[in-house]
């Protein structure tokens, strides 16, 4: 058997290659992946490599060192989260019930939405920031790994057909206007108002090497962490805490932990259920 | 061989297959188990725990990213999700949905399968759709246990026979005769079941 129903020793032989991959990747293009959970990482250089034709991993070191353009492709399997506005609605119905009162006592904000991929995360805060009359004195930073992925959220079209799911999500989240006021049907697109992104940066930034750029009231980071093993978690959070003001705010995705970092107690939940901690010290 | 984690997938008709199955696992079941049951996400979260748990002699829980696999516990997948299984904790994906489903069955058992080896089993029950079948394939490949709910006995067959079809189960059982099965499989020590 060729590929990953490969038996017996097959497993390890896959785990040097993908280690040798991971290695070639990072001495040629200067990222670095060596930090990322292993099951889930496998999953996507699969999923790469099938894409490609190929039956190995070594087959796809070969063809993304010496390609850069599948080496993008490769950026984009391994960057993208396949999300929605305003996931887990209660997350953000919490922001505005418990955070937004914490950052109308500053002049001026700066936020944080780390791993934006796509920008539906990014928009879903902008729309609530201007509902809640915050867009005016705030700049947002999007960031993330991958430039082909910013250039899209940068772009703020979205496809029309899921408009359905984020109306509901909106509505949940306890959004104040009507959703379809935000975007502009463009044949089987919904283009988002440019003016929500006016305060928004979009730049590229590395979780894995990168470090922190500046001081934050907010910063989410939502659903990117899971990718990373025990210690590259432990380096995001401590980018994140050196990041905060004193009681600054980190969002995490509903289904992630603050409980085995380093950082956990000097953080206090805010509210039982939602992932929003306050930096307390 | 002791096993200690079970996996199960279940899609169309799990909601009343999955309470048959957990009502009869005993409070002090060895192994850990995780249930991917197909769904959308959830507007009111920890819904389906919630019912799962009132039916359930073990502690039904959420995984969490991150948290570590516990035995004697059922660990649902959550809604939106793929759930992996990474050493002996667990890790989660938002990457796009594989087959229509989030949480995939498939992405379950194959992190699984590579983790576990020879301790894992694997189960699959009704559901339309052929999601679980290359997951069990590889369960099996693994030298690990699989079993599937008879087909005859499903509301949904579909997953069932996609299941048989990729690869022969060990088993093909109705969901009632189940969990004497799994309690047998898991607390035998030292031989082959």
């Amino acid at each position: 058997m060729v590929g990953q129903d490969g038996m017996g020793t097959a497993g390890e032989l896959e785990e040097i290659e993908i280690g040798l991959l991971l290695e070639g990747i990072n001495s040629h293009y200067g990222y670095d992946f060596r930090g990322y959970a292993p099951a889930s990482l496998r999953r996507r250089l699969w999923h790469r490599a099938h894409a490609e034709g190929l039956r190995s991993i070594s087959a796809l070191q070969d063809r993304v060192l010496h390609d850069s353009a599948a080496m993008q492709r490769l950026l984009v399997d391994l960057s993208v989260n396949v999300t929605t506005m305003f996931r887990d609605p209660t997350f953000y119905a919490a922001l505005r019930e418990k955070v937004v009162p914490l950052l109308r006592t500053y002049p001026f904000l700066r936020i944080w939405n780390a791993g934006c991929s796509t920008g539906e995360e990014t928009y879903s805060l902008a729309i609530l920031l201007r509902e809640e009359g915050l867009a005016s004195r705030m700049r947002l930073y999007a960031t993330d790994i991958n430039d082909n992925v910013l250039e899209r959220a940068q772009a703020g079209a979205f496809p029309l057909e899921r408009m359905r799911q984020f109306t509901q999500n909106y509505i949940h989240a306890k959004g104040k206007a009507d959703f379809s006021s935000y975007y502009t049907v463009d044949g089987s697109w919904a283009r988002f108002d440019p003016a929500l992104t006016e305060q928004v940066v979009f730049a590229q930034h590395n979780l894995v090497s990168d470090g922190s750029f500046n001081e934050f009231a907010l910063v989410l980071c939502r659903n990117v962490m899971i990718y990373f093993s025990k210690p590259l978690k432990d380096r995001a959070h401590g980018l994140f805490y050196d990041s905060l003001h004193t009681f600054g705010v980190l969002g995490l995705g509903q289904k992630e932990t603050i409980k085995f970092s380093p950082h956990e107690n000097r953080y206090a939940p805010l509210g039982s259920g939602t992932k929003l901690y306050r930096k307390t010290g | 061989m002791a096993r200690d984690l079970v996996v199960i997938g279940s899609s169309n008709g799990g909601a009343r297959t999955l309470p048959l199955l957990f009502a009869g696992l005993p409070p002090d079941f060895p192994a850990a188990v995780v249930a991917v049951q197909h769904r959308g996400p959830e507007v009111e979260i920890g819904g389906l725990a919630s019912f799962l748990r009132s039916r359930s002699a073990l502690p039904v829980r959420e995984a969490e990213d991150d948290l570590p696999i516990e035995p004697g516990v059922v660990h649902l997948a959550p809604a939106d999700y793929h759930l992996l299984v990474e050493g002996n904790r667990f890790a989660l994906s938002t990457e796009a949905p594989l087959r229509h489903a989030r949480p995939s069955i498939d992405v379950l058992f194959e992190s699984a399968a590579e983790a576990y080896g020879a301790r894992l089993v694997g189960v699959v029950l009704t559901g339309t759709g052929a999601d679980g079948a290359a997951g069990l394939r590889r369960i099996g490949r693994r030298g690990g246990y699989t079993i599937v709910q008879d087909p005859a006995t499903c509301e949904r067959a579909g997953m069932p026979e996609a299941a048989i079809a990729a690869r022969p189960p060990k088993r093909i059982v109705p969901v009632e005769e189940m969990p004497e099965l799994l309690v047998g499989l898991c607390a035998a020590r030292g031989r082959a079941a």
